[in-house]
């Protein structure tokens, strides 16, 4: 609605004259909402286009600020997501950062002993600290304030594009210096995103140019995109209580059933401290791409794990991250639970399971 | 009745997305499969080599939605490595010249894609090749497709009966330019992409190039038959029997005439070169045979046709099965013949057996 809504509305929000400046007002507006629901300031928002560009921003500029002061070390987990890893990645080739990664365990937690020890090592030496708020794979939230807590004055970003809409987070109660957000994960158009950004703090831009947000990041707004993130995280903030109670219970729900049908398998990562909606199931000695391909026949949506470039799945890092063999890895599926599922839907995959899984295991070649 | 499932293999290219097409026409429930075979694709196709770059996946992709099949792509990359890198390699290395094309029908293709298939539900694999199945009293016989340009029995030749079951080739009444005007006519974008040939693993196109890279390229003599050094090479495994350029001899033949490799020795590392008549071949001893069908009655002297290549013509031969050995005994000389390349043999345009070559006289 938010959407469809502001496409009608002419006019750059750069502009002076009044379409540009009616653009502008909506634009605020959502950045005014947009900070309520993520318990920041409105300056703090730095529009842009997707998650990964907003975590590219956040490490790579808050690198850069470490690396003027000869910080240059990075700490992060080992199961980021790729979009995290990369740019880490990336500096380590180009730009000369150490990385350190702290483990973590077979429910999907970091080593917060090691994190410790980590930063007591190191200490001055840090440009940053990047810790995910809550994994994609396996959806085990970690304990962000106690990161915090340990980096002292240590600039730490997160990345809560998991969690944003879904758990309670809030970037000023939770300390943080930046946090990446994205509008599709709570149910908003796809391509906008935001990097939360301490006020005050400048990093490098990425893109130059018009310098529209703060200096800091370029490009002409995306006004109906922004506008409809705002609507949509509002929406999910208000309503977070009562769709976590709903998706818990069909959570509970699937694993039982699945459970019921296919006796040998093991949930990843914790069902206590996790977001609600996602359900990482491994099923032994299958091959998960057989497993997918049969299911979307039957009108079941699932994923596997990562894909290469060239659509082929590869290992998960997350899950080999968390001790799981590669063969445990590529018998993994990650069902995405939102409140608009059904038990009835869940009825419909524990009735086809269990065939799916025989028909998968033949096809394996895994004993 | 209920439909029988598919997968087709969708390589990205003109052909297999057609067949898929078709095969959605003719009442099969299809799905889109494209085969990684490379752990370490190349982004981007250069001229017309290779079916296993990124581009090619998301060529084969947006074909699938196209005809509107559901679509995913499979990690053969494993299985192709040993199944068909390894065994390329391991034949230069033994002086043979390969097939690889032959060997991924016999191991990919109709092998690993197939029995995954069925183990998964389906009921065949459809693919873009150009030959035609027929149903026959002892079940389904392989035959050559209607465009004899195009006629890809010889390397289908390889597989088994039971392989053949469960292979549908829906282009094998049709001539490639008709594919092409029908991919265009289907609004599939593949129809102006280039036809792709050579070795797909061997994205550069130079074959004697990359398997010195993998094989070395130790230099050693080149001989005439009766062993007198004519010259050096550089690495035995790049040449191929009847090759005659590249050679470099410095010696030149008493009565002038060009020289070619008659013979590869991979332990004394040696080409052994000679005359075009030295070339001549007219018994070819192969095995172990592949029967596309029933197979022939030990010892008794048959007549066929022989193909030795895989654009090659059919030669007039006498053939028969010894037990181990297929032995075919040619009415004409065929010249330049390498072990290792697979001898078929056809019953008019019945593909009987196939076997690889191993030895010639």
């Amino acid at each position: 609605m938010a959407l469809t809504k502001q496409l009608k509305k002419l006019g750059n929000a750069s502009s002076l004259h009044s379409a540009g400046r009616s653009v502008r007002k909506d634009l605020e507006a959502a950045r005014e909402e947009l900070a309520t629901a993520a318990g920041c300031a409105p300056s703090e928002i730095i529009f842009t286009s997707t998650g990964t560009e907003a975590n590219n921003l956040a490490i790579k500029g808050l690198f850069w600020n470490g690396a003027k002061n000869n910080k240059k070390v990075i700490i992060t987990s080992t199961f980021e997501h790729h979009a995290v890893m990369d740019p880490i990645v990336w500096l380590a080739e180009h730009e000369g950062a150490i990385v350190v990664g702290i483990n973590v365990d077979r429910k999907g937690f970091i080593d917060f002993k090691e994190l410790a020890e980590a930063v007591e090592k190191h200490k001055d030496n840090i440009a940053l600290i990047s810790i995910m708020h809550s994994n994609n794979e396996v959806g085990s939230i970690q304990d962000i304030a106690e990161v915090v807590k340990i980096a002292g004055d240590i600039p730490v970003h997160s990345d809560c594009v998991q969690s944003f809409g879904k758990v309670d987070l809030s970037f000023k109660k939770l300390g943080l210096t930046a946090a990446t957000i994205s509008a599709h994960k709570v149910g908003g158009p796809l391509g906008v995103a935001a990097l939360i950004l301490k006020k005050g703090l400048d990093i490098e831009p990425i893109l130059h140019g018009g310098g529209q947000e703060r200096d800091i990041r370029s490009g002409t707004f995306n006004a109906p995109g922004i506008v409809a993130f705002a609507a949509a995280a509002t929406d999910a903030v208000a309503n977070k209580k009562e769709r976590d109670l709903k998706i818990r219970q069909l959570k509970e729900e699937l694993i039982t059933t699945i459970k019921k049908n296919v006796s040998d398998i093991w949930v990843n990562g914790d069902l206590e401290n996790c977001l609600p909606g996602i359900v990482s199931i491994t099923f032994p000695k299958t091959d998960s791409e057989g497993l997918l391909l049969l299911l979307d026949a039957e009108g079941i949506a699932c994923s596997t794990g990562s894909a290469c470039s060239a659509g082929v799945q590869r290992p998960s890092h997350v899950l080999l991250a968390m001790g799981l063999s590669e063969d445990e890895t590529t018998s993994t599926l990650r069902f995405s639970l939102s409140y608009t599922n059904t038990i009835n839907e869940i009825a419909k995959l524990g009735a086809v399971i269990a065939s799916v899984v025989a028909r998968s295991k033949a096809a394996s070649g895994k004993s | 009745m209920k439909k029988l499932k598919v997968i087709a293999a969708m390589s990205g290219g003109v052909d297999s997305a057609v067949a898929a097409a078709r095969a959605v026409d003719a009442g099969y429930e299809v799905v889109g499969v494209h085969l990684a075979l490379s752990s370490n694709p190349q982004k981007y196709r250069s001229g017309a080599r290779g079916c296993c770059t990124i581009e090619d996946s998301h060529d084969a992709r947006r074909a699938a939605d196209v005809i509107g099949i559901p679509f995913y792509i499979w990690d053969m990359a494993e299985e192709f490595h040993k199944g068909v890198v390894e065994n390329f390699l391991s034949e230069y290395q033994s002086g043979r010249t390969p097939n690889p094309c032959l060997r991924c029908n016999e191991k990919i293709k109709f092998e690993a894609v197939l029995d995954r298939a069925k183990a998964l539900g389906f009921d065949g694999v459809v693919t873009g090749h150009y030959a035609i199945t027929k149903e026959g009293d002892d079940g389904k016989t392989l035959h050559r497709a209607a465009d004899p340009e195009k006629d890809q029995s010889y390397v289908l030749a390889v597989l088994r009966t039971d392989q053949i079951e469960g292979a549908i080739f829906p282009l094998g009444d049709t001539v490639k330019t008709d594919t092409r005007k029908e991919a265009k006519e289907r609004g599939l974008f593949v129809a102006y992409k280039p036809d792709s040939h050579d070795i797909c693993f061997v994205p550069s196109g130079d074959n004697a190039g990359w398997l010195r890279e993998r094989l070395g390229s130790e230099t050693g003599d080149i001989v005439d038959q009766e062993g007198k050094k004519l010259g050096e090479h550089k690495g035995a495994y790049t040449y191929t029997i009847g090759q005659r350029r590249g050679l470099n001899l410095t010696v030149p033949d008493k009565s002038g005439e060009p020289r070619y490799v008659l013979k590869i020795e991979p332990k004394s590392n040696t080409v052994v070169v000679g005359t075009h008549e030295e070339l001549a071949i007219n018994i070819i001893i192969a095995t172990p045979p592949t029967w596309c069908g029933p197979a022939p009655e030990i010892n008794k002297e048959l007549r066929g046709f022989a193909q030795v290549r895989a654009h090659g013509a059919p030669l007039a031969t006498s053939y028969k099965f010894d037990g181990t050995n297929l032995i075919a005994n040619l009415d004409q000389p065929v010249f330049g013949l390498a072990t290792g390349q697979a001898l078929v043999i056809y019953d008019g345009d019945r593909v009987v057996g196939s076997a690889t070559i191993c030895e010639t006289i």
